[in-house]
Order: C-alpha cells, then sequence, then structure tokens
C-alpha cells in the first residue's frame, strides 16, 4: 500500500509540474497584472508547434545534434510566444486594461483566430501577413513622423488598410498560382503532428515495480528552473522591482518615473513566454493539436486562483495539490487507505476514473473557495488599478 | 488678493511651474475653472481650501494623472500637457500623494530605489541612494529592510516623502502631508520641509490643513469652487481667510 502511495505521489507531483509549469506564466499574466487571457492556452499551443518546427529542422542535422534540439526549443518557444505576447499586449490588451468582461472577450477571440491560424496557415498566408505588416505599419509609421499627424491619421488609415490588404492578397494570389500546392498546402493542417523526445529522454529509472520516466523528471526540473529563475527576476532585477511596484501601485509607479507602458509590454512578453516554454513541454507528453492549449486553460486558471492571485508560492502549492488530488482520486489510491469507511470508499472508487477524478477535484476548489474565496495565500497589497 | 499667473517674479526670476487657465472636468462636470497659479524658484507655495475645492484634482493634472480640456502647465519653460506621468516625474516633478502611497509589499530600501527612477535618465545602475535622505529623516536608516506596509502613518510619511526626494526634483508637489500623523512628527516633517527648501532650493507646492504648516509657506493660493479665489503672502494671512478655507 505505501509504495502505491508513493507511486502516486510521484505522479501527482509529476502532473502537478506541468500544471505549475503551465500556470506560471498566467500566475504573471492574470495574477500580476489581473488580466484575464483566455489566448494564454493558445500561446502554450503556439510554443508546441514551435518545437515541432525546431524538431523537424535538427532532424536534417543528424543523430548527435537531434538529441540538443529540445533546449533551441525551449529558447525558440519562449522567443515565438513572448514576441507574439508583446504584439497581442500593444495591439489589443493596452486598450482593455481596466476592463475584465471585454479583455475575456477579445482575447478569447484571438484563441478562436491563432486556432484557425496554425489549420490554415501556408507559405501563401505568410507572404500575405507579411506583406500586409510591411505596407501598412511601415506606411503609418512614416505618416506619425510627419507634422500635422493628427489631422491625416484617420484617412491615412482608411486609405491605407484596404490598399495594404489588396497588395497583400494579390502577392498571395500570384505566389499561389505559380509554385501552386507548395505555396498553398497547410503548414500544419486540422491533424495533430507528434513530436519526437531526444533518445535520452526516452528512458526512465526503474525503482521496484515502478518506472519513473525521464521526461516527467525533465518536466520537473525545467518547472524548478523557471520558478527559481521567475522568482531571481522578479526579486532581484530592477525590471523586477518595477513590476512588482507598477503590478501594485500602478498611478503612483508612474508618478515615481517608472515608464508603466514598457513594464506592462515586459510583463505580458515574460508571461507569453513562459506559457511558450509550457508548451514545449507538454508537446513531449502527447500528439499536438490546435486544441491542445484548452486542455490546460480550466487548469491553470483554478491553479492561480486557488493559490492565490498574485502568489507565485500560491501556485506552486495549489499545483502541487490538484495534481495529487487528481491523480490519487483518478487511480483510486485513496480508496484502500479509508477501506475502514466503506461508505466513503465506495465514493472514492466512484470518482475513480480520469474525467470523473476531475469533477470531484473542480468540486472540492468550488467548496473551498466558498470559503476561502481569495485562495490559500491571500493577497494583502492592492491589485492592478488601471 | 488677485489671482494671476507671471511670466517672472518681481526679482526677474522665471516661475519654475506656470500654471495658466487650466480647465478640468470629471466626465461633464467642470471641476477646476480657470486655474492660474505660479511657484517661484526655491519657493513653497501653499495651496488651501476646503474639502472638495478641487486641490487634489489640480495636483493630480500637473503630475498628468488627468487631462485638462483647455489651458497649459509649464515646467521650466516647458509644456508638460503632452507629457506623460512618468515623463514628468523625470522633467523634475516629485510627488508625495495624499494617503502617502507607499507600495505595502516592498521594503523601505526597495521604496527608496524606486525613487531614482524619477532621475533625468531614469535608474541607473550606479545610482545609490543619497545620504543626506537619512540626515532628513533619520528613522528610515534602521527600518531598511521592513515592509513598507509595516510602517507608522508618521514613518511612511517620511518615507514618501525621502522618495520623492531621491530622484532630485525641480518641484516637490505634496499633498495634505500631515493628514492622519500625530502632532508630534507633524512638526518634524513641517521642519524637514522647510530644512529641504532651504537647502536643495526645491520648490514646493503644498496642499495643506494645517494652519502651522501653511504658515511655512511663502506664498498662498486659495480655492473654492474649482476655482483660485485669492492669493497672497502668508504672512498676510488673514483671520477672515484662514476661517473662510481652512475650515474643515
Amino acid at each position: 500500500m505505501l509504495t502505491s502511495l508513493l507511486d502516486g505521489l510521484f505522479d501527482g507531483i509529476s502532473i502537478g509540474s506541468v500544471l505549475l509549469l503551465a500556470a506560471l506564466g498566467l500566475a504573471i499574466v492574470f495574477g500580476l497584472m489581473g488580466v484575464i487571457n483566455m489566448a494564454h492556452g493558445e500561446l502554450m499551443m503556439i510554443g508546441a508547434y514551435t518545437t515541432f518546427v525546431v524538431q523537424n529542422a535538427f532532424k536534417s542535422f543528424g543523430k548527435p545534434w537531434f538529441g540538443a534540439y529540445i533546449f533551441v526549443a525551449l529558447i525558440c518557444a519562449f522567443l515565438v510566444t513572448a514576441l507574439l505576447g508583446l504584439v497581442l499586449e500593444r495591439g489589443v490588451i493596452r486598450h482593455l486594461y481596466g476592463r475584465p468582461l471585454e479583455t475575456l472577450l477579445a482575447t478569447w477571440g484571438v484563441s478562436l483566430i491563432l486556432r484557425q491560424f496554425v489549420r490554415s496557415v501556408s507559405w501563401v498566408m505568410v507572404l500575405g501577413l507579411g506583406v500586409f505588416c510591411v505596407l501598412y505599419f511601415g506606411a503609418m509609421t512614416i505618416i506619425s513622423r510627419m507634422p500635422n499627424v493628427e489631422k491625416i491619421r484617420g484617412w491615412a488609415r482608411i486609405v491605407l488598410l484596404p490598399l495594404s490588404a489588396g497588395i497583400a492578397w494579390a502577392a498571395g494570389s500570384m505566389l499561389g498560382q505559380t509554385y501552386q500546392l507548395a505555396a498553398t498546402k497547410p503548414w500544419f493542417g486540422a491533424q495533430n503532428v507528434d513530436v519526437t523526445a531526444p533518445g535520452w529522454l526516452r528512458k526512465g529509472i526503474k525503482l521496484g515495480t515502478y518506472q519513473l520516466p525521464y521526461v516527467r523528471l525533465f518536466i520537473l526540473v525545467l518547472t524548478i528552473v523557471c520558478i527559481i529563475g521567475m522568482y531571481m527576476f522578479l526579486q532581484r532585477s530592477a525590471w523586477g522591482l518595477r513590476i512588482r511596484a507598477v503590478t501594485q501601485n500602478r498611478s503612483m509607479s508612474a508618478c515615481l518615473g517608472i515608464p508603466t507602458k514598457r513594464v506592462d509590454a515586459l510583463t505580458f512578453a515574460i508571461g507569453s513566454g513562459l506559457a511558450g516554454v509550457a508548451g514545449c513541454a507538454v508537446s513531449l507528453l502527447g500528439s499536438v493539436g490546435p486544441n491542445t492549449g484548452q486542455n490546460y486553460i480550466v487548469d491553470t486558471f483554478m491553479v492561480v486562483v486557488v493559490g492565490g492571485v498574485g502568489k507565485l508560492v500560491g501556485s506552486i502549492v495549489a499545483a502541487m495539490a490538484i495534481g495529487i488530488a487528481n491523480y490519487m482520486i483518478g487511480a483510486n489510491a485513496l480508496s484502500p487507505l479509508v477501506s475502514w469507511f466503506p461508505q466513503l470508499a465506495g465514493i472514492l472508487e466512484f470518482f475513480a476514473n480520469a474525467s470523473m477524478a476531475k469533477v470531484l477535484v473542480f468540486a472540492l476548489i468550488v467548496t473551498f473557495l466558498q470559503f476561502r474565496p481569495a485562495g490559500i495565500f491571500p493577497q494583502k497589497g492592492r491589485m492592478v488599478d488601471a | 488678493m488677485v489671482s494671476q499667473t507671471v511670466s517672472s517674479f518681481p526679482d526677474g526670476t522665471q516661475p519654475i511651474l506656470d500654471i495658466s487657465n487650466l480647465n478640468v472636468y470629471y466626465g461633464e462636470s467642470h471641476i477646476l475653472r480657470n486655474v492660474d497659479l505660479s511657484v517661484g524658484p526655491g519657493k513653497m507655495v501653499c495651496l488651501i481650501g476646503r474639502n472638495g475645492v478641487g486641490k487634489t484634482t489640480l495636483l493630480k493634472t500637473i503630475l498628468g494623472l488627468l487631462s485638462p480640456r483647455t489651458g497649459n502647465i509649464v515646467l521650466e519653460g516647458h509644456s508638460l500637457l503632452s507629457q506623460t506621468p512618468d515623463q514628468r516625474a523625470r522633467l523634475g516633478i516629485g510627488y508625495v500623494p495624499q494617503g502617502r502611497e507607499i507600495i505595502p509589499s516592498l521594503t523601505v530600501q526597495e521604496n527608496l530605489i524606486l525613487g531614482l527612477e524619477a532621475r533625468p535618465q531614469g535608474r541607473q545602475k550606479s545610482d545609490t541612494i543619497p545620504e543626506q535622505v537619512f540626515q532628513l529623516f533619520p528613522v528610515l536608516a534602521s527600518m531598511l529592510g521592513r515592509m513598507g506596509g509595516d510602517l507608522s502613518g508618521g514613518q511612511q510619511q517620511q518615507l514618501a516623502i525621502a522618495r520623492a526626494l531621491v530622484g532630485n526634483p525641480r518641484l516637490l508637489v505634496l499633498d495634505e502631508p500631515t493628514e492622519g500623523i500625530q502632532p508630534s512628527i507633524i512638526l518634524e516633517i513641517e521642519a524637514a520641509v522647510r530644512r529641504i527648501v532651504e537647502t536643495t532650493g526645491v520648490s514646493v507646492l503644498l496642499v495643506e490643513q494645517h494652519l502651522h504648516f501653511v504658515r511655512q509657506a511663502d506664498w498662498y493660493y486659495a480655492m473654492q469652487k474649482g476655482g483660485i479665489v485669492a492669493s497672497g503672502s502668508t504672512n498676510e494671512l488673514s483671520n477672515h481667510v484662514i476661517q473662510e478655507f481652512l475650515a474643515v
């Protein structure tokens, strides 16, 4: 019984570490900034697809190099999703601070766009988007440097938007007609794709009857590294201090000379980058598809809310608690412990599968939040106020 | 007792802060009406008036937290209207807000380091907290590791002033610094602000209800219903003005 309990404990910690890695970025974006980013799961998905692309690139380099692709993929996933997060913050979220409902709806819309994007993305689409961005944003940048810019900005948008879109569409069509299927074929399509873990991650440590997979250990170590890295960044760096100040009192921080807009953009980019790292990690556990992020979004919000919004330590405790509870209930590891109370053991057996375990854990979370609505570690300071 | 801005003072000096014809609205509510106000270099100017007349609104507009519908705010010859609050701070406006607004979960030292951000080039790696701050407020030196939220009201007020000072401001804006502070600490804060003006030459714009502190200023402006209705030297503060504008 003790062995199965330890097995369950490790599996629970392992699931919890994946949850925590996925929730870490959200703990920054939702926890510290107060932004409900429904596209967080899709940022994870983009991170997973980035891993797939890097893996394919490394396949051509041969075996010894292929073993190291995961480290390059982690960096690329962070950078790609951080950049995407930066664009999302500057293009959408910046205009919606202090309006949670609008933020929720807008980011949900972004999540749908991103899911469709990975299904449809092809060379034609990339070229079209590239041409549009160069023409529209390039022209707007030139116009913004002209005198009396305010008078012509509105008209410039009305003229440039259809003009840039038209030229971009024409360029895409020409590419499609010239290169046919090679240019129009979607890169990934609607089907899931598989990321192959490097050889050294496919083994495991044998502990008695139990096999401890290296992949799970790798994710556990990656989670610890990310947490320590985030903690050091927030507590020791100048930008970390600025982030902590702005998230507690935005207007006072601005009056102290802190560039709050740059802090917002940086915070969101880091949170998004962490989602990309999480996406890279989950790509090692199963196939990657447009809906990969959807499987994690509810769990990650639960982790942040149960832990206490704005508290990294709360997210750690909550992720481990939810992960262990999920596994222990789902794997029926708890009912032998309460065999002296047959009614309770019967109830636990009823919930002993993955989906029912989730139902019970969520029911427990809802009950817990009735008594501690601010989570395990409630926030003492002020949340972001604008 | 005429309220008007000055392009230069009688001694020929230019005002460090010059506000002209300022009108501010909250939605359609007209809050500040044609406000004109000047602060001379090295001078301490006090803004008085009953609660709700628009004193804090005026300060927030100077700081860039609110936008005026008409009028101009000029700091040392530069219009501030297009500047964000952080840019205004780096141009030399130090702010001590009503209620102090210390960042509670940062230590005293971290709160002071944040003040360095207001220096013209932002906070540089080589920047350190100036020793003069601890000479003005010795109590802070022994509390560097404590959380800002754990300090008493008086200590927080001293920290708020010190935090504004480490940015080397040209204009220090204080919003009711004695509010909710015990009398003995009020005298310490008064003395410290007076010493700051005398030793550093920084100009001070003060909103205050405490008569003793008001008398420390060189000049006063009295506000009523969102407008400046009287101004003059604090030496000439009559009982009538005190009763009309300082009684809460």
